[in-house]
């Protein structure tokens, strides 16, 4: 796998900032794993992947085309507690700026040549007093199959 | 919720106003500084809602009552913060001419409001929002924000964002206390009676 740029592109989209991820390569059936960087505003917050309600939208990346790669399960951080005046409990939250990893594998079938997975970064911004509408910014990985 | 946004202007202007204190008809004068003078407010936009039962539900239905219309969703933990207020508010005015309308604007609609409804107990009525009732209402992109509707229709205060119950509390009572304007009657609970004068 090669990192070969981390250019925060962003698509700015309510509060968080998804950058573009730098493009993977890898020979056919090798481990790729993608990098994407969030960022979040000073004084906001997204759900994390695991948010302490059911009712609240977690951070959550899926992939609609994933090209000559297979897979895109995602690991997210480890999420902080957040305690906010205003609330009973803590919420499990990201703030500032950190990265998701999506891990593929390249096909084993793969053509020798770039290409382009597309995924969907969905989320959903509050700061202490205020929530805002849940927003889905599409992703797009370039990759290399050597 | 595509076209949910908030005029930064719109709120500006719906937010700026002073402190209104006279025409009290109890003993008790309140005044929320939320509340704007009566010449400063505008006339709420009427709307046509489906609330649990699929009924529609306007906005001129509550003519007469002060209402707190609250925009919110299921994922707002702010909102929820508030909606036990706004329960306690129903439960303690309502035979004073007051309503809590809550308007959720969960993309999900009914099949994630319902149980959650549910299970919080909310004893006031809940409409599905739409993005033109939101718009209408100045975009509405930050939740929770609440609008304080005086018996003639017109908002008398905005709340964007998780407010102070006190301002909540202070507001309703002053609305409440407010010489009725256009010739809207009181019964002797201070609930409005319809009359051939009554003005929106």
């Amino acid at each position: 796998m090669a990192l070969l740029s981390l250019t925060l592109a962003a698509q700015s989209n309510g509060h968080m900032k998804v950058g573009q991820p730098a493009s993977v390569s890898g020979k056919r059936g090798a481990t790729v794993d993608a990098k994407i960087p969030l960022v979040i505003d000073p004084g906001f917050h997204v759900n994390s992947n695991t948010p302490s309600d059911e009712t609240l939208i977690p951070l959550s990346v899926t992939w609609k085309n994933t090209g000559a790669l297979e897979g895109g399960k995602v690991t997210f951080p480890k999420p902080t507690q957040e305690k906010y005046a205003a609330l009973d409990k803590p919420l499990s939250v990201f703030t500032g700026n950190f990265e998701v990893v999506a891990h593929f594998k390249v096909a084993a079938n793969a053509p020798a040549g770039p290409g382009v997975a597309v995924g969907q970064v969905k989320y959903q911004a509050c700061n202490s007093t205020t929530c805002f509408p849940p927003k889905t910014v599409e992703v797009s990985l370039p990759y290399s199959v050597q | 919720m595509s076209a949910f946004r908030f005029s930064a202007a719109a709120i500006t202007a719906l937010l700026f106003g002073y402190v209104f204190s006279g025409c009290s008809t109890t003993p008790r004068s309140v005044s929320a500084a939320s509340v704007k003078s009566e010449k400063d407010r505008k006339e709420a936009p009427d709307f046509a809602l489906k609330d649990a039962d699929g009924k529609v539900v306007h906005l001129a239905d509550y003519k007469g009552k002060v209402v707190l219309l609250d925009f919110w969703a299921t994922w707002c933990s702010p909102c929820k913060v508030e909606i036990p207020w706004f329960m306690e508010m129903q439960r303690k005015n309502k035979d004073r001419g007051f309503e809590v309308l809550g308007v959720a604007m969960d993309d999900e609609g009914w099949e994630v409001v319902k149980p959650y409804i549910a299970k919080a107990g909310v004893n006031y009525r809940i409409l599905a929002g739409n993005d033109m009732t939101a718009q209408e209402y100045g975009g509405v992109d930050a939740l929770p924000t609440t609008f304080l509707i005086d018996r003639t229709g017109k908002i008398a205060a905005v709340h964007v964002g998780l407010a102070s119950k006190k301002d909540f509390d202070d507001g309703i009572e002053q609305l409440l206390n407010d010489a009725p304007a256009g010739g809207i009657k009181l019964d002797r609970d201070g609930a409005a009676v319809p009359n051939a004068g009554s003005a929106k």
